[in-house]
């Protein structure tokens, strides 16, 4: 639904050129939410106003929704819908009259666009205040509209940047929602976070960008086990050090070092790796007092892939 | 025809918000009328002319001014529209670029023609005297001047995108343009240098081929000579809007 190859832009300011997307391939199919992770100036909102038409790009090719984004820009609009990070609504109207308008401005006539409205209105939720002025609404509503605004003529492909920033925890929770259900009406959903549990949660696939560059791409899940297995801590008091010894040669161990009263390892897979823990432990009488598993975040990817962690940058 | 269709459909989203909050209108009116009130007796005495004679000279200067500063300084509504993201949400959809800006220019358009309308007839009062042909001719003078400033406000707010920047410009350029269109008293009162710069003013035309139509004149050279440079600068400045409307923007 969205192969790019090589899409780079650079920006002039202050005399000094920055890279902001430094070639960029992705490939993302259809019906996928696919997650665009990485920290504020990574470069995520460039590549998506990119691939949404709103910039040229420097370099590169893209094909969006079976349309040339170079070549035709004005087909891609027709096929895509785009829902901006800093809203998009004007206050003194309502979000019926943006809805209709809306539709309006993708040449559907009105009485078509009025139906449209009044079912973005009933799928989104939104009839408690659809027709109050907008300037009235809450940030969680604000967001809503905005969404319904981005697919009132039902594209193949979404792009949403950062949908859930500034939202209070429901109101995040009630959006994560409408994008499952747009895919599963069969839409494809390009979203960017910074949120990591928003990726892990929400996504199909994930694609890590720092620095104008995607570092990882996976499942949420295939990029955790691909950087750092799973960790399981092993609580043995007093007998850490013959844990160490009994587990260290073990084959599906990847990593071991002690842990206060045991020891930390990394292995592939925790929940295989688990019961040969506690066999090993057992045949030679140790006595367990704890064991934990935790998976890794991504977190640990993005520490992995750049050397720093995501909540710090 | 999609141009068209797209123009009319921003043409009414426009429209609509104006009448759905037209003090910006009204408070449009009311200052020429404040003029007309207040300062209209005294050019009438400092002139020594008629009643009738006075105000065919400046009721079209009032209009001028009201058409200059009534649409110059359109590009704040852009900035606080691109501040909300509505132009950006626009943008992504197929809508002409051209008619995002028609759309909105239109409706200052209509906005002051409609404002120059009613003043016209709040004139007649005091003693002025138009054909119905002149009026309207004098209208399409004021018609051009809106499109033109409103397009190149547009334009220069799209550049700047900050009110802060936008304010200081447009009255260093707007202030000159006016004072020496002799909007308030005719450039024959001028010394001969003003006179002289004020030729190269387009909207000094403007004044002369208004007056000339309020005092019965159509035929006046400076009538077709107005038209003319205000049509040309026209054309010239809703290609310039519409190329930055159409260009990428951050």
């Amino acid at each position: 639904m969205i192969e790019t190859i090589g899409l780079r832009k650079s920006f002039r300011a202050r005399k000094a050129t920055v890279d902001a997307v430094r070639g960029v391939d992705l490939s993302v199919a259809k019906g996928e939410i696919f997650g665009f992770l990485g920290p504020n100036g990574a470069g995520k909102t460039t590549t998506l106003r990119m691939l949404a038409t709103l910039i040229q790009p420097d370099g590169g090719e893209a094909t969006i929704a079976g349309a040339d984004l170079r070549r035709n820009p004005g087909q891609v609009r027709r096929r895509i819908g785009y829902v901006a990070q800093g809203g998009s609504t004007w206050d003194a109207v309502t979000a019926r009259e943006e809805l209709v308008l809306q539709a309006r401005m993708y040449g559907i006539a009105k009485a078509d666009a009025r139906q449209r409205a009044a079912r973005a209105i009933e799928s989104f939720e939104l009839a408690e205040f659809a027709d109050r002025k907008c300037q009235t609404y809450s940030g969680g509503q604000r967001r809503r509209v905005d969404v319904a605004l981005g697919i009132i003529h039902a594209p193949g492909v979404i792009f949403l940047d950062e949908p859930t920033t500034g939202l209070d925890p429901q109101s995040r929770a009630h959006m994560w929602d409408e994008v499952r259900r747009l895919r599963s009406e069969g839409m494809t959903v390009f979203i960017t976070t910074h949120y990591l549990d928003e990726a892990d949660a929400l996504c199909d696939r994930v694609a890590i960008m720092d620095h104008g560059e995607i570092v990882a791409e996976g499942t949420p899940n295939d990029l955790k086990r691909e950087v750092s297995g799973d960790v399981v801590t092993v609580g043995v008091p007093g007998a850490a050090e013959q844990a160490a010894k009994l587990l260290d040669n073990q084959p599906y161990v990847r990593q071991l070092e002690p842990s206060g009263d045991g020891v930390r390892l990394v292995v592939d897979a925790g929940a295989t790796a688990m019961p040969q823990i506690l066999r090993t432990l057992d045949g030679a009488g140790v006595r367990l007092d704890s064991i934990e598993l935790h998976r890794p975040s991504l977190d640990d990817v993005f520490l992995t892939k750049t050397g720093r962690s995501l909540r710090e940058s | 025809m999609k141009l068209a269709r797209d123009t009319w459909l921003i043409f009414q989203r426009q429209m609509m918000l104006v009448l759905r909050n037209p003090v910006w209108v009204i408070v449009g009116i009311i200052q020429p009328l404040y003029y007309l009130f207040l300062f209209g007796p005294l050019l009438k005495g400092a002139l020594r002319l008629p009643s009738a004679e006075a105000y065919r000279i400046f009721v079209p200067g009032i209009l001028v001014q009201l058409a200059i500063f009534g649409t110059f300084f359109v590009g704040f509504a852009l900035i606080s529209e691109l501040r909300a993201g509505v132009i950006e949400r626009s943008r992504v959809t197929p809508v002409s670029r051209l008619a995002l800006l028609l759309g909105r220019s239109l409706r200052d358009v209509v906005s002051l023609v409609v404002q120059a309308a009613i003043i016209t007839v709040l004139s007649i009062p005091f003693g002025l005297a138009v054909g119905l042909g002149d009026a309207l001719l004098a209208f399409a003078v004021l018609g051009l001047i809106a499109l033109m400033l409103s397009a190149a406000s547009y334009a220069i707010a799209l550049k700047l995108r900050s009110e802060d920047a936008l304010a200081p410009l447009l009255n260093t350029v707007g202030v000159p343009i006016l004072l020496l269109s002799g909007v308030l008293l005719p450039m024959r009162y001028a010394p001969h240098w003003l006179a002289d710069v004020a030729k190269w003013n387009p909207f000094s035309w403007a004044v002369d081929g208004s007056r000339a139509l309020f005092a019965g004149n159509p035929g006046d050279s400076s009538v077709w000579k107005s038209l003319l440079i205000l049509g040309v600068l026209t054309v010239l400045s809703v290609f310039w809007a519409a190329r930055s409307f159409a260009k990428s923007v951050r």
